[in-house]
């Protein structure tokens, strides 16, 4: 299939400013997908609100936009009743680990077969550039005119400790390493976190004085080094991109299905045919 | 079969916001950015077709067909 039977084209031209990186993720996004050959019926995306949220609109998948901070907790209740299905989470940074931040740890620890990808701007992109949890100390963002004293969160370092079976980082530059990911990521059973380092030229760029999107673009270059490298050992200001993690764990909707057998088996669930529809003990 | 050859550029300039992202990573040059504000190839004859204009487009406005 062609990249325009992916998308909605009447809402094109898409809303992002000129150079918005986020454009980047959603074209990678659709490579990836057409890459891997999946039916645009088999998938649902789930976005919470931002300007990253605003992907699901332009996506001619199953598509909800849901509330800030909680496309998890949505996306959680549609993969449960519907496992077979492909469930894709697009985050801002401020959606994913500011409001959402503890959907997003509670998701990872289940290991629930979803597919998240941090678009990682590091700022609150939609309502006028306040600084997020990942701005970073020392950058600058109109609530923060005298620099940013909030030390960061690293989306890939809690992604790990939460218990994400498969992470990774790329970049808007890195546009093949980014499909490539993203093909991972969804090919993973199990909960899986792809964060992308994504250019906010509007708000991030003007007030760090980054430049355009392509001088943004050409700084993720300069920052960024493969996972492991011998760069990193020499300068460990650098950040790693590529694949971090990736095991293999319990599943949630395949251990939940197991309960529902064995609840099953002691004549605990009414309805055999659907599996769901379960009663307590002593209503049956 | 070879390396594929560029038949065109295909351009969506209602789509196009003149980013300049696709000219700037060019490793040809053979893209600009004209008074509109919108991309043109100005020298399709270097295009080695890789496509990466393609794939870094935010706005899904430049398409490159091979023959
Ligand atoms: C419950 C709630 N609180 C706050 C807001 C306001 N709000 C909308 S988007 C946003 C942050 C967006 O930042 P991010 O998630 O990083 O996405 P970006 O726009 O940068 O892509 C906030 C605080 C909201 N819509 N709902
Ligand atoms: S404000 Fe920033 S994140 Fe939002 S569309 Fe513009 S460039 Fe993109
Ligand atoms: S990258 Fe896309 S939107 Fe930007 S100038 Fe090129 S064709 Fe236009
Ligand atoms: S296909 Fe490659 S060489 Fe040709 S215009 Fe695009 S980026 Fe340049
Ligand atoms: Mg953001």
């Amino acid at each position: 299939m062609a990249v325009k039977d992916y998308i909605r084209e009447r809402f094109f031209p898409q809303m992002w400013c000129p150079g918005c990186g986020h454009g980047i993720i959603l074209n990678g996004l659709i490579r990836a997908v057409e890459e891997l050959g999946i039916n645009k019926n088999d998938i649902v995306m789930v976005s919470g609100i931002g300007c990253s949220a605003r992907i699901s609109g332009y996506l001619d998948f199953h598509t909800m936009h849901t509330l800030h901070g909680r496309a998890l907790a949505f996306a959680t209740g549609i993969k449960m009743s519907r496992p077979e299905l492909n469930l894709l989470v697009p985050m801002g940074d401020g959606d994913a680990l500011a409001i959402g931040g503890n959907h997003f740890i509670h998701a990872a620890r289940r290991n629930i077969d979803i597919t998240v990808i941090v678009m990682n701007n590091r700022v609150y992109g939609m309502t006028g550039g306040q600084f997020s949890p990942l701005s970073g100390y020392g950058s600058l963002a109109t609530t923060a005119p005298y620099t940013n004293i909030d030390h960061p969160f690293d989306a890939v370092d809690i992604a790990k400790s939460a218990g994400a079976t498969f992470v990774a980082r790329s970049t808007t530059y890195h546009i093949r390493q980014l499909t490539d990911l993203i093909k991972k990521a969804i090919t993973h059973k199990g909960f899986s976190v792809v964060e992308i380092l994504s250019q906010c030229p509007t708000y991030y760029g003007r007030k760090n004085r980054e430049g355009n999107a392509y001088e943004m673009m050409e700084l993720m270059k300069q920052i960024t080094t493969p996972v492991g490298s011998k760069a990193k050992k020499e300068n460990p200001d650098l950040v790693e991109t590529g694949v971090f993690v990736e095991i293999d764990k319990p599943e949630y909707c395949a251990q939940y299905e197991k309960i529902i057998e064995r609840a099953k088996k002691d004549g605990l669930v009414r309805s055999p045919s659907t599996g769901r529809g379960r009663v307590s003990p002593g209503l049956g | 079969m070879g390396k594929p050859k560029l038949k065109e550029h295909k351009i969506n300039r209602r789509w196009c916001k003149g980013c300049g992202i696709c000219a700037h990573f060019c490793p040809k040059n053979v893209l600009e950015i004209d008074e509109k504000e919108k991309v043109v190839a100005a020298r399709p004859e270097d295009c080695i077709a890789c496509k990466l204009c393609e794939l870094r487009c935010p706005d899904l406005a430049i398409e490159v067909i091979t023959k």
